[in-house]
């Protein structure tokens, strides 16, 4: 089965175009092109990524992507025609797990797509446990599961797979270019800030305290690991 | 000026016996008036009441002087503390300025005061004096007549005679003592009480002339040994039993006081004046000062950033004029501000705008363009070729369209850093990395000397390695296939990157010039790599908003080099680079790996 892509994009030229490269690649897309339409065309095609310009009519493109991860973890791709930090930055703490700036390759947005819609079926049962030993965060991976003091965690696919990334390998201190390389799929070097944002999302749901972590810690001038099992 | 003086009018007498003669002999009258003493006269011995008042004046100039020589050199003791406040007070500079004028203004003035005075009340006295003693010398010259000569019981009795005479006579110059004299000691050996008199006197008076000095003399009424400033007039009685020397001894304590009292009261009444004109202008001055010691604060806020800062204005004076045009050059670099900062904004936004304007189109064509190029091998040969040429233009375009929106960000101040602790030589050899192709494509390869141990060094690594990666496609642009060498260095304060070619080099005073914008060395020279022009100007920009250099050598035929220095810690100002920028004087770094 095709996978599902819904792309919310004012400009029909560009929609248009993407729909006749996403075709060629082997997605099945649907087409929005403004913010207000955005989450009903989103309930109704149930895609399995969202391409998502940020500058929409209606409503924007950050409003349409907090809507979205509030009810879903579907993995959303901005296409930015931005790349300062400043709208990037917002752009990922609203809830994107990947940006790609204005011009882009096809290739490139479609490698960023499969990375996304990457599965792990060859994962047999497997238990991962990091944190402090008085509260682990407990991880099942096949089952997509992370608990902590028995209330389950809510992580979306991307947050999902950097926490498995790091949990697998507890006292690797892993640089931000071999997350990115690992999670997102980058082959060359890349934003960094993409991890930065991802690690305090992904703090603030796992931490007791985001600003004291103690799962996911900061290794100064290299990158991260994961806290003691 | 008055001084202390022996004034004479010789020849009273017509004639000057050298010796008493015991022969009366006539004495010619007086002129009706005596003659006022010689102003003119300058002997400046100091005795006498008028030189006490002289000397009284200076001694009070030379310790006023002495006063301000002790200021002074406290002045100079206090050091570098009262130089600052000198330099930084203009009420301080003021007030000290109008005390040492008016001081000695009003001392040179209080001297002359003095000094006429003084010689205004002596010079009454003297005519007084003068008078009376011309008077006297009839009643002497008539007591004398009835003395036979050589009778000196009944010589000693005149002359006793005479001074009771002469003192009843009353006085319009007031007190006075008389003092007999003969120059025949055997005479004057009878006499009583004499007080001295100045040898100076005795000897114009016995020269036969009416003469005047100024000495101390005894006290009138009291003991004897009690001085008091006086003026004596002497002069000669010719009698039968020889010369007399009649003194008339006037005391002047009582100019004296007179004088002792207007030097206090010019004195106090000076300080008085210098300290009240101090004041004064202590005062006025505050007035100029206050106001711009706060046109000068509200100047430095208005500089820190505070742009509605105003100075209070009262009233329509100069200073409140001062107030205003201050306040209107404010308000107009207000606006200007204002102005540049709407343009700033308008040019940012502009830039954001064109950033999205340009680029979603651009995205489309940039997938139609890819998707004719992937279906070339379909096509007849010249669409294929187009849609190739299509394909690298578009990267060439979006290179440039990158490239100027960069610029623009750094045009319009909203460029800011991602600071990270991170090695400089994994930076270098990403950037290397990234440059491998090109130098494949130019027959070149890049070789790097990094020390071993990893050169943490706070920056931004994405745009360090923007920086070195444009250094890397100059050199490799310019490099005729030889290599480029890379070299990393770093001390305590800072690191450096060196990018070395030994291509066509620079001209004298181009190495200034490859930091401008679009620039090219050699117009005629086509761009092989297809850099957009920006990218050294790009790099400059990246390297300054590090607090870093970044500089060029080059020399024409020999090569280029381009160094980039960084401070190893945020915020570190840069003084010296690890590496020359010249590559001569290039020392091979120890343990480095190439």
């Amino acid at each position: 089965m095709k996978p599902r892509v819904l792309v919310v994009d004012d400009d029909s030229a560009l929609a248009e175009m993407l729909g006749i490269v996403l075709r060629s690649d082997g997605f099945d897309p649907s087409f929005v092109s403004d913010g207000t339409g955005a989450l009903a065309a989103f309930h109704d095609t149930k895609p399995d990524v969202v391409l998502l310009d940020l500058m929409l009519p209606g409503m924007s493109g950050l409003d349409v992507c907090r809507a979205i991860r509030a009810e879903s973890g579907t993995p959303i791709i901005m296409l930015t025609a931005k790349s300062d930090t400043i709208d990037v930055v917002l752009g990922l703490e609203s809830g994107a797990d990947d940006y790609v700036v204005k011009p882009f390759k096809p290739k490139e947005l479609v490698a960023r797509m499969r990375a996304r819609l990457r599965h792990h079926e060859d994962v047999a049962s497997e238990t991962l446990s990091i944190g402090p030993a008085e509260s682990p965060v407990s991880i099942d991976v096949p089952a997509h599961q992370v608990t902590r003091d028995g209330s389950p965690i809510n992580l979306t696919p991307l947050e999902f797979d950097l926490l498995v990334a790091l949990a697998r390998k507890p006292r690797q201190v892993f640089t931000r270019e071999v997350l990115l390389e690992q999670v997102w799929g980058y082959r060359h070097a890349a934003d960094t800030r993409l991890v930065n944002v991802h690690v305090q999302r992904l703090r603030s749901k796992v931490e007791r305290d985001p600003e004291r972590p103690e799962v996911v810690l900061t290794v100064r001038g290299v990158g991260y690991k994961a806290g003691p099992p | 000026m008055i001084g202390p003086r022996t004034t004479a009018r010789p020849d009273v007498n017509g004639k000057a016996p050298d010796s008493p003669q015991l022969e009366v002999r006539a004495i010619p009258a007086p002129p009706d008036e005596p003659e006022p003493p010689e102003e003119s006269d300058s002997s400046s011995r100091s005795a006498g009441a008028g030189g006490a008042v002289v000397t009284q004046a200076r001694r009070v100039g030379a310790q006023v002087r002495q006063l301000l020589e002790v200021v002074g050199a406290r002045a100079a003791r206090g050091g570098r503390t009262i130089r600052r406040a000198w330099q930084h007070s203009l009420q301080l500079r003021v007030g000290a300025t109008t005390l040492v004028v008016t001081g000695i203004g009003v001392l040179l003035i209080g001297i002359f005061l003095v000094n006429q005075i003084s010689a205004g009340v002596l010079r009454a006295k003297r005519t007084a004096a003068v008078l009376q003693a011309t008077a006297g010398l009839d009643t002497v010259r008539r007591v004398f007549a009835d003395v036979s000569p050589g009778d000196i019981p009944s010589q000693n009795a005149a002359v006793t005679s005479a001074q009771s005479q002469l003192a009843a006579t009353g006085s319009q110059a007031g007190l006075f003592t008389i003092t007999i004299e003969s120059a025949n000691t055997s005479v004057s050996a009878g006499f009583q009480n004499s007080p001295d008199i100045p040898k100076s006197l005795r000897t114009l008076v016995q020269d036969n002339n009416l003469a005047i000095e100024y000495a101390p003399i005894p006290q009138p009424n009291g003991s004897t040994d009690q001085t008091v400033p006086g003026l004596i007039v002497g002069e000669p009685v010719t009698t039968q039993n020889g010369v007399f020397e009649l003194y008339y001894l006037f005391p002047l304590s009582a100019e004296a006081d007179t004088i002792a009292l207007v030097q206090r009261t010019v004195l106090l009444s000076g300080i008085g004046l210098v300290l009240f004109v101090a004041a004064i202008s202590l005062l006025v001055t505050r007035q100029v000062v206050r106001p711009v010691r706060v046109a000068a604060k509200t100047a430095e806020r208005l500089a820190a950033g505070d742009l509605a800062q105003r100075i209070p204005v009262r009233g329509t004076d100069d200073i409140a004029r001062l107030g205003e045009s201050f306040n209107a050059m404010a308000g107009s670099l207000q606006r200007q501000i204002r102005r540049l900062e709407e343009l700033s904004r308008l040019q940012r936004r502009f830039t954001s705008d064109v950033s999205h304007e340009l680029r979603t189109p651009l995205t489309t064509i940039r997938m139609a363009g890819e998707l004719l190029h992937s279906q070339r091998d379909a096509f007849p040969p010249e669409l294929a070729r187009s849609a190739e040429l299509l394909q690298a233009e578009l990267d060439r375009f979006e290179a440039l369209l990158a490239d100027l929106l960069e610029i623009s960000r750094y045009d319009a101040g909203v460029a800011h850093l991602e600071m990270d602790v991170t090695d400089l030589s994994a930076v270098a050899a990403s950037a290397i990395d990234a440059s491998q192709v090109l130098a494949e494509r130019q027959a070149s390869e890049i070789i790097l000397h990094a020390p071993a141990q990893p050169v943490p060094v706070a920056m931004d690594a994405r745009r360090v390695e923007r920086i070195l990666r444009n250094l890397l496609g100059n050199a490799l642009d310019h490099c005729e296939s030889r290599p480029v060498v890379v070299t990393i260095a770093a001390d305590d304060h800072s690191a450096a990157v060196t990018v070395r070619d030994s291509g066509v080099g620079l001209r004298a005073g181009e190495a200034g010039l490859v930091f401008n914008r679009f620039w090219r060395g050699d117009p005629s020279r086509s761009r092989l790599t297809g850099g957009t022009g920006l990218g050294l100007a790009i790099s400059l920009e990246d390297a300054r908003l590090h607090g870093g250099w970044l500089q060029a050598w080059g020399e024409r035929g020999v090569g280029a080099q381009f160094r980039l220095t960084l401070p190893r810690r945020a915020g570190d100002e840069l003084s010296s680079s690890p590496l020359p920028l010249e590559p001569d004087a290039m020392v091979d770094v120890p343990g480095s790996t190439s």
